[in-house]
């Protein structure tokens, strides 16, 4: 099945600059805020995010990295297939305006496993969700704060996000899953 | 101005690592943890990946996740035991699941009931894996035959303990890195050590040489054709410790089991530790950067001095605390496979 390209990496590389700006706006200025990537995608998002506010108000802003396999809902359920990796947070987040950051959201069951992994680790401020591609479908009643781009979806097409941090190569798209495995994520 | 530092995650640094594809975790098909001679490289490999999430669990200052919420873990131990049993029972805290520890010393066991009545109760009261450990080589196996719930072996008589097997391989890994040529001495009672078996299994095909070490009553007879047998061509036998621990890497002394010496293995427990005991004066044969391992419990001052045991090469507390880690990531990948 072929795939089509939805975004390039100069699209990415817009939608993050706005999505950095509707951080700044919305939480006047860049002070406690940090980003937590969620794996895998998220991080190198957080990283750029981070990267792009850095260059336009000289501030470092904290990335940590947070791995939610222990917090998924379908450990025993599905015949998992989830290796568990290692959630890194250099820094405490009590008390920080928290920002999570994943590269597609769809159900919204991550974010919700996120938000549990989060709240051992720590009591923020806030939370805030920032998005690259938000697909629809939601089965939670989660939304995000800041979206890259909106796409609406099918249940049988995959939206997959590729960054040059993993993939060697930037891009979002899209592709029709034939047949039997239309089942979410 | 608050000064805000960003760290980069070491292992993110190098993005190549992280594209390499995923482990083929969906090809883990094992519902019981019985030994490790079923294990393949790559089992062993998912089992250390998940350890190492497991580890930074137990980091934290709230080290409980949901992962194995409304699952209830029995522990079953014929035998007395001090760190699995904590080890197994902590791990299945810390990942959400409730347990119901049981001694058979003070359960129906003692009113006569067998080892698979027992074992059937345990499954009739919804328990979703059992963990046992039993005087009887074999009994895990016997279990399985009769149970549908999952099993995992926490030592059966001189024959397996696959949980410390890993736990032993994983500190190693993680204090040496490349195994390629290291040289580990099992020194002691081979004949009745179930650890020794199990880490000959998990060893296989790491590139690790394992020298076991021991009076001959201390080596099973047909010890070398066994290992021929079954192709373990990775392990050798020596008697004398001198030469066993020449440039060795890692040392590991295995408790003398006083309570099996009346049938005369060994002349005397003053000349054993003359002969084998692990102290500062041998040490210095082995390679300079040389770890000491031990299973546990000590003797100390028998099988390993007291200066040895608690030397800067000694990693027998990150044994213990790696434990933990290895049981949580086996008790994880145990209840994600289907039921059938």
């Amino acid at each position: 099945m072929a795939e089509k390209i939805l975004l390039n990496s100069s699209d990415i590389e817009r939608a993050l600059v706005r999505i950095a700006h509707e951080i700044l706006e919305h939480n006047k200025g860049a002070k406690s805020i940090a980003f937590v990537g969620i794996k895998t995608r998220g991080v190198p998002l957080a990283q750029r995010l981070a990267k792009i506010i850095r260059t336009m108000e000289q501030v470092d802003i904290p990335v940590g990295s947070l791995d939610i396999t222990l917090y998924r809902d379908d450990v025993t359920s599905l015949g998992f297939k989830h290796v568990v990796q290692q959630t890194y947070l250099p820094f405490d987040i009590s008390n920080k305006q928290v920002i999570l950051v994943d590269d597609v959201f769809y159900t919204g069951r991550s974010i919700r496993a996120a938000l549990d992994a989060l709240m051992d680790l720590g009591r923020p401020q806030t939370i805030q969700l920032a998005v690259l591609i938000d697909r629809g479908h939601r089965e939670l009643p989660i939304r995000a704060d800041f979206v890259g781009k909106n796409i609406p979806t099918a249940h049988n097409e995959e939206i997959k996000v590729f960054l040059s941090e993993v993939d060697a190569v930037d891009k979002v798209a899209v592709r029709r899953l034939d047949g039997e495995n239309s089942e979410p994520k | 101005m608050e000064r805000i530092v960003s760290l980069n995650e070491p292992k993110l640094s190098t993005a190549g690592q992280e594209s390499l594809p995923p482990l083929s975790i969906g090809q883990w098909q094992h519902r019981n943890v019985l030994d490790l001679d079923d294990f393949s490289p790559e089992e062993i490999t998912l089992v250390f990946e998940i350890a190492n999430g497991m580890v930074e669990v137990l980091g934290r200052d709230v080290k409980k996740v949901p992962t194995l919420r409304g699952k209830t873990i029995a522990i079953m131990f014929y035998e007395p035991s001090t760190r699995t049993r904590a080890s197994f029972e902590l791990a299945a805290k810390y990942l959400g699941a409730d347990t119901v520890s049981l001694d058979a010393a003070r359960s129906s066991v003692v009113k006569g009931e067998s080892l698979i009545d027992s074992l059937r109760t345990l499954q009739a009261l919804e328990v979703d894996t059992i963990i046992i450990r039993h005087p009887c080589s074999g009994a895990p196996y016997i279990a399985v035959r009769h149970l549908q719930t999952r099993i995992i072996n926490a030592g059966d008589g001189c024959h397996a303990h696959p949980s410390q097997g890993l736990l032993d391989l994983y500190t190693i890994k993680r204090q040496l890195g490349d195994l390629k040529g290291r040289k580990v001495v099992i020194i002691g009672d081979i004949l009745h050590s179930r650890v020794a078996r199990s880490n000959i299994w998990g060893m296989r095909s790491t590139g690790l040489h394992v020298v076991l070490c021991a009076p001959r009553t201390f080596i099973p007879q047909g010890m070398p054709e066994m290992l021929d047998k079954c192709g373990l061509d990775h392990v050798t036998i020596e008697h004398n410790l001198d030469h066993a621990l020449e440039g060795a890497d890692v040392v590991m002394p295995l408790r003398l089991q006083k309570e099996r010496q009346q049938s005369g293995f060994i002349s005397s427990i003053r000349e054993y530790i003359r002969l084998y005991q692990v102290n500062a004066e041998r040490l210095k044969k082995a390679a300079p950067h040389a770890i000491v391992m031990h299973p546990g419990p000590m003797n100390e001052g028998i099988e390993i001095s007291h200066d040895v045991a608690y030397s800067g090469s000694s990693l027998i507390e990150q044994q213990v605390t790696n434990g933990v880690a290895i049981r949580m990531a086996l008790l994880y990948l145990v209840a994600g496979v289907k039921n059938q």
